[in-house]
């Protein structure tokens, strides 16, 4: 049957898998948009180069979803392209960090900092997961966010200690960003039950050190660690912003205007 | 940076005498590289900056058009490959402002002249992508094209050039497989994907065969070029090779080329083309492409908000080497 929308039945394994790989779509997605845009050539690849890393992560889990996914009503079964392009808002499961809209080359840097120093130590924790495929993912993810890492750290002391507009400019990007970081390390009931097998590591763990890191690359910029302590949330369970909805019609308009067609 | 070492050498043009300019010969007819230090005339670097430039403005304007298209990639493969695609293209830029480097011409200035709209890019780049079927009709009439031009180039005499296009070749021809296969599984989908991959033909066709350049008759650079090396075959010899690419490759997807006075020749076995609208290609050279404006606009527009940031990274440079001396 042709269709142009999708159910997913989300056991905690699936919706495990399609939020880290939401993460990064999303992610990838607002960074290829930077493309032919950037501020110098050389950042111009950079950033399609973390775009391209993060795409290719989303296609390694949406994969794993497809795989670990109990088959649908007559043996149907949804790949990496169902999950992309015929899920509706509310079925996506991204951090809200990652959807917000690209702004100016310093949120681009800001937003990319503040994810790649969770995400690298938590695909580093991630490789001793008791399931081999999320391990090997992992350590494939792992090798590739150490990189984004690095770059991010360095544009963010570069540009929060460069000139004073530049410095202004960061501060507003990080006090913009702030509140939707909190996302990043929580965890709900399914994700306990995976933690419980060791399948997958409790992402609050992970806070102390990302604070830690954070705090050392803003001294370094000469950047203040905004006070405010309410976090948004909402992602994780398809409360999305105002945001997503424009980025999903336009990268879903194709296949969904000729349904069942290969492209 | 690359220019650095040449910074403090003399004007070339003092220097020129008889005497240099038929050694210099002597070594091109030879099959003799150039390389940076060595002396050339005054004329063959001007000649190179203008072409290599032309090429790297060509590359960097050229991410546009295919650019619009990554968003609205149909599946996670084609938006993977196409990202990856267009930042081959900015990496050919990158490389070829680097050869223009060596020739003592800065990428900033380089940039500056595009951005004034001063110097030229290749003309197919004014043309709108509007859908999903122009993204596979560029990369196999567009990077076909281009890499008939570019593969004699790797035996260009000026060294650098030369280098830069083996590697820049071996990209495109990735590229032009990539376009043909999206050709390929759109001609072979449904009755409105065929007819989409036909409608991307049939704008495509005439601006590609443009590409090459006016026709031999009318072609101010070649005689120099030619005796210097830079250049391997005329315009139309090699408008005449893509095509005879291209006719069996579009009878292979069964899509029809858009000329009704195409036919073989019994004698030669070439492809006989109809006459193509150089009025139109005046005027998008001259600046009246249907998307001149927008190319030039949104890289003013790149260039202008990241203008913070260039300055943001010199200054912290310039202080990171005023304290590394104190």
């Amino acid at each position: 049957m042709v269709t142009n929308t999708i159910s997913v039945s989300e056991t905690p394994q699936v919706l495990y898998a399609l939020r880290r790989a939401d993460d990064a779509l999303i992610l990838g997605h607002r960074l290829s948009e930077c493309c032919g845009h950037a501020p110098t050539l050389e950042e111009d690849m950079a950033l399609a180069n973390i775009g391209l890393d993060l795409i290719g992560q989303a296609r390694a889990l949406y994969a794993l979803a497809a795989l670990r996914e109990p088959s649908l009503e007559g043996g149907r079964a949804n790949t990496e392209d169902t999950y992309a392009y015929l899920r509706d808002v509310g079925q996506y499961r991204n951090l809200l960090l990652c959807e917000l809209p690209n702004g100016d080359f310093g949120r681009i840097i800001m937003r990319q900092f503040l994810y790649s120093a969770f995400i690298d130590p938590y695909w580093r924790a991630m490789m001793k997961s008791s399931d081999a495929q999320l391990a090997a993912i992992a350590e494939k993810a792992e090798k590739e966010t150490a990189y984004h890492l690095r770059y991010t750290s360095e544009w963010v002391i570069r540009l929060g200690d460069g000139t004073p507009k530049s410095h202004d400019r960061m501060q507003a990007a990080l006090e913009f960003l702030w509140s939707y970081t909190g996302e990043m390390f929580d965890t709900d009931e399914a994700e306990a039950m995976l933690q419980a097998e060791g399948m997958i590591i409790d992402a609050s763990v992970i806070h102390d050190g990302w604070r830690t890191t954070v705090q050392t690359i803003l001294d370094r910029a000469t950047l203040t660690l905004p006070q405010s302590a309410w976090m948004q949330k909402g992602g994780r369970s398809g409360r999305h912003s105002e945001h997503l909805g424009f980025l999903l019609a336009e990268m879903q308009q194709l296949p969904r205007s000729e349904p069942g067609a290969v492209w | 940076m690359y220019t650095q070492a040449l910074n403090d050498l003399p004007t070339p043009h003092n220097l020129e005498d008889a005497e240099k300019m038929a050694n210099f010969q002597t070594r091109i007819d030879s099959e003799d590289r150039i390389e940076a230090n060595d002396w050339m005339p005054e004329a063959y670097r001007r000649t190179l900056v203008r072409q290599i430039s032309q090429h790297a403005h060509s590359e960097i304007i050229g991410q546009l058009p295919e650019g619009a298209w990554i968003t609205r990639a149909p599946s996670l493969r084609r938006k993977a490959a196409l990202l990856a695609k267009v930042q081959d293209e900015c990496g050919h830029g990158l490389y070829l402002y680097a050869a223009a480097e060596t020739l003592n011409a800065s990428r900033e200035a380089l940039m500056d002249q595009l951005m004034e709209g001063k110097a030229k890019y290749s003309s197919i780049f004014n043309y709108p992508t509007m859908t999903w079927a122009d993204i596979g009709a560029i990369g196999w009439l567009v990077d076909g094209a281009a890499i008939m031009n570019q593969i004699p180039l790797c035996r260009c005499s000026y060294g650098p050039y030369a280098r830069a296009m083996i590697r820049v070749c071996k990209e495109e021809s990735f590229h032009q497989r990539q376009g043909f296969e999206i050709m390929m599984t759109l001609a072979k989908g449904s009755a409105r994907q065929k007819a989409m991959a036909q409608d991307a033909l049939n704008r495509w066709w005439w601006p590609s065969l443009m590409m090459f350049g006016p026709p031999d008759t009318d072609s101010q650079h070649s005689d120099q070029s030619t005796r210097w090396k830079i250049k391997r075959f005329s315009n139309d010899e090699l408008r005449q090779k893509f095509v005879d690419a291209t006719v069996p490759q579009a009878q292979f997807l069964g899509l029809t080329l858009p000329d009704p006075d195409l036919r073989q020749d019994e004698v030669t076995g070439n492809w006989m083309y109809g006459e193509i609208d150089w009025e139109e290609f005046k005027q998008v050279i001259a600046g009246n492409g249907p998307c001149n404006q927008d190319r030039l606009a949104s890289r003013r527009k790149a260039h202008e908000e990241g203008a913070w940031v260039r300055e943001a990274a010199a200054a912290y440079a310039a202080r990171q080497v005023s304290r590394h001396a104190a």
